[in-house]
């Protein structure tokens, strides 16, 4: 079924078509009317889940984290300061191997207060051990939202499904509903092979030793350091499981096929823009105005940013004359972040692209299609390789 | 696309992290802590002597649950970590501490 | 109390913790949680933040408790207890007990906002509070549960200036149905608490003193001796807020109309008094007198 509707409730609908059991949330702008919508799915019984009104981010995810432990899909959301109140619990919920999603819905950081978009808030949990999918619409909101549960509980790792405050949270675009029946032919009911239960008591998440040591049956388990070891390599494991699992949604929703990397133009492009988000599909504007000038160009709107598909990536941007990525996030004092991942993945391949950084929209500083035109053209021009000191667009003083 | 193509080894995934089972003693044969045994003089004990279930203040305080609710009661010596809450607790003074040494010196 | 008093000989033996655990000797927690776990049952999941007990439930991959447990992060225990009841909701086992334990700086100090929040939403879960009166786990620095002029490894020449805060008031202003405070040297009194928190619905409370040897500076045999003494000296009181109604329990109950020992011959039992000086010890004494005066004017129905 087609509706018109903000992205923040096609997150909601995703959320209840996916039967989480459990919804813990606490309000912050931009993410608050997603809470709301979930705990008025709630209340009209429409969504069987428990839904806690949390006091703080913290709990909220503390909340998710005992439930999943216990047994029980769950889910939260949140933004910017919330994500980093959260953070201890981001920590947790990885390491302790919980398949918990959470919508982030990206805004700037304080200080100063910003209540408007950029990517900070989860580029700044990115080594946490989450899964972090980015998306571009509310088409891909919901649908994520449904793929993360799919995803998390066969790898046993959290996800995050993040996408722009108030670009995509708060705006009205048309997307498909998918039909209940198909959703749980998809994603079958949750059933780990462990949880919290009186009958088989264990103990979750004691204190490990640094060094390997017996169990009560005299074999040896795992020190602290096998088993984030263990996190990484199922990680990596992970980037498998994703495209399975797009490929498996293509089949029952017809949905999907760049699970990593949506490619617009960019198969004989000489150059190509990177970017995150509902960034790219803005970018696809600017690519069509320049294919009209005879600019061989195009755009890449990388889906998947943790764990980073480094090969995808170095696939998709060997060969190319100029990479340009373009970020609303910062590593202060260096670059951005998603800049340094492209270059590491690059790194070793034949050939390497030319490579630039652009950084914008900070704080929700408006980005005009325009100005990303004319940076975009010159930049196609100008063919410089400037691999350090990232380039600010849009900076007024 | 990863490192390892192999998504036939789903079931592999680790999974399981710090799950810990029950099981005694995680601090090792804690007797060895002890420096002073506790002996329980079945004379003054008040269920021995009376032969009936009676007192048991011994068990019902001492923090590690090793004395037995039995008459008599009886002491873990494997796991007693000799803090002797029994013997000051004991309303019949029928526990006593004694040097650790000196019960091994008797035993050579 | 309409309900029988529980005795030593009809005291369940069955034991849900196991020895040769990582306390240390003369533990007052170990008495409060063996205790307390009988009381419970197997029927339970408990939530642990990092404190002593963590310490004493082991390290992986052996645990010396036999009940399943969420060990969780220090701020959270009142929040994962509330997912795990409400996991438990989700999945239709309603008879699943959930207790969360936590040590006095996992509850007045960094818990206590996750605790006002699902005491506030009524989560329906016991939370025990064992009051050590410190940072023990970490080596004896101040909480705001440590009692004035007490010498920490933070407070460590003047002792602490401020205060005892009094948990249990702040948890009974939230209008839960029972909040009760219990003491290591009355186990039994402690066991039927914890039995009748069980039979109430929504959030229970109760705050266990736990005398300390190695952070209190007392030798390990007088653990009992001292939880008893505060008690008698009237410092810390066995008590009991059934909807609102407050009673004394126990050994304090007993007290009502009787004389009490000087708080001096408390302090003078422990190290950490040491920076007490006379006129310190009658300030204190003065405000004990002052508290029971209240307590026996509400005895006679004089309020």
């Amino acid at each position: 079924m087609h509706i018109i509707e903000a992205g923040n409730v096609a997150a909601a609908m995703g959320v209840k078509l996916a039967g989480v059991q459990v919804v813990a949330a606490y309000p912050i702008t931009p993410q608050t009317p997603l809470t709301e919508k979930l705990s008025e799915l709630v209340d009209s019984r429409q969504m069987d889940a428990q839904y806690i009104p949390v006091e703080s981010e913290h709990s909220a995810l503390s909340v998710c984290i005992a439930a999943s432990s216990a047994g029980s899909r769950a889910f939260t959301a949140t933004s910017a300061n919330g994500l980093l109140y959260m953070n201890e619990q981001i920590h947790w919920a990885a390491g302790a191997r919980l398949p918990i999603v959470m919508c982030v819905v990206n805004r700037g950081i304080g200080a100063p207060w910003t209540v408007w978009n950029d990517h900070q808030d989860a580029m700044s949990q990115r080594d946490t051990g989450w899964i972090q999918i980015y998306c571009c619409d509310h088409q891909q909101i919901i649908d994520t939202v449904i793929q993360a549960f799919a995803i998390a509980e066969t790898v046993r790792a959290p996800v995050m499904v993040c996408y722009d405050g108030y670009i995509l949270s708060h705006t009205y675009m048309p997307f498909d509903i998918p039909e209940q029946a198909d959703v749980e032919k998809f994603l079958p009911a949750f059933t780990p092979d462990w949880a919290l239960n009186p009958q088989c008591p264990a103990n979750l998440n004691t204190v490990t030793l640094p060094e390997p040591r017996a169990d009560v049956r005299g074999n040896t388990a795992p020190g602290y350091m096998e088993i984030r070891h263990n996190l990484h390599t199922d990680l990596r494991r992970t980037i498998d499981v994703i495209a399975d699992t797009d490929a498996k949604f293509k089949d029952v929703f017809g949905r999907g096929g760049q699970p990593f990397i949506e490619s617009y133009f960019c198969d004989d492009a000489d150059h190509v823009v990177v970017c995150l988000g509902s960034l790219s599909y803005q970018m696809r504007d600017v690519i069509d105005e320049l294919r009209k000038e005879g600019v061989s160009v195009g755009v890449y709107g990388l889906r998947l940013y943790r764990p980073f598909p480094d090969r995808a990536v170095a696939e998709a941007l060997g060969g190319k004359n100029n990479v340009l990525v373009f970020e609303k996030a910062l590593s202060y004092g260096y670059e951005g972040p998603l800049f340094s991942d492209i270059k590491a993945a690059l790194y070793g391949t034949d050939n390497p692209p030319r490579i630039r950084n652009f950084i914008l929209g900070l704080g929700g500083r408006e980005i005009r299609t325009r100005d990303l035109y004319q940076a975009v053209k010159t930049a196609c021009s100008e063919n410089q390789n400037k691999p350090h000191d990232p380039d600010f667009i849009g900076l007024k003083m | 696309m990863s490192d390892e193509k192999n998504p036939k080894e789903q079931e592999k995934f680790a999974c399981r992290t710090s799950h810990s089972e029950p099981g005694p003693g995680d601090g090792g044969r804690t007797g060895s802590w002890r420096v002073l045994r506790p002996v329980i003089d079945l004379d003054k004990c008040i269920p021995a002597k009376r032969n009936k279930a009676a007192c048991f203040n011994c068990w019902l305080y001492c923090p590690d649950g090793v004395i037995t609710k039995t008459i008599p009661p009886t002491i873990d010596y494997e796991y007693c970590k000799g803090c002797e809450i029994c013997a000051e607790e004991c309303p019949a003074d029928a526990i006593t501490m004694v040097e650790e040494t000196l019960i091994l010196m008797e035993e050579k | 109390m309409a309900t029988k008093k529980t005795t030593i000989l009809n005291l369940p033996e069955e034991e849900f913790v196991h020895p040769g655990n990582r306390a240390c000797a003369g533990c007052g927690l170990s008495i409060v949680y063996k205790t307390g776990l009988k009381a419970l049952g197997r029927d339970t999941i408990l939530v642990v933040p990092p404190s002593c007990l963590t310490v004493l439930q082991g390290l992986y991959p052996i645990a010396a408790t036999q009940l399943p447990c969420l060990n969780v992060t220090f701020a959270s225990t009142a929040a994962a207890a509330t997912g795990v009841l409400a996991a438990m909701r989700a999945q239709k086992r309603p008879n699943v007990q959930v207790a969360a334990w936590a040590g006095d700086g996992g509850t007045s100090d960094i818990g206590l906002q996750a605790l006002s929040g699902a005491c506030e939403r009524g989560e329906d879960f016991i939370f025990i509070c064992y009051d050590n009166e410190a940072y023990m786990n970490t080596g004896v620095q101040r909480s705001g549960t440590t009692p004035q002029h007490v010498l920490t490894t933070t407070t460590p020449f003047t002792g602490k200036h401020q205060r005892k805060k009094d948990v249990p008031a702040i948890i009974a202003a939230h209008g839960i149905d029972y909040v009760a405070t219990a003491s290591a040297a009355y186990p039994l009194d402690f066991y039927d608490k914890v039995v009748k928190a069980k039979s109430i619905s929504g959030p229970k409370y109760i705050h266990v003193h736990t005398p300390c040897p190695a952070g209190w500076g007392f030798s390990p045999r007088y653990t009992v001796k001292i939880g008893r003494m505060a008690v008698e000296t009237g410092l810390f009181d066995l008590y009991e807020r059934e909807k609102g109604q407050m009673r004394l329990t126990g050994a304090s109950e007993k007290m009502l109309g009787k004389k009490r020992k000087p708080v001096a011959d408390y302090f003078a039992t422990q190290n950490r008094f040491k920076g007490m000086d006379e006129e310190k010890i009658q300030a204190l004494q003065a405000e004990v007198d002052e508290k029971w005066a209240a307590y026996e004017k509400i005895a006679q129905g004089v309020c």
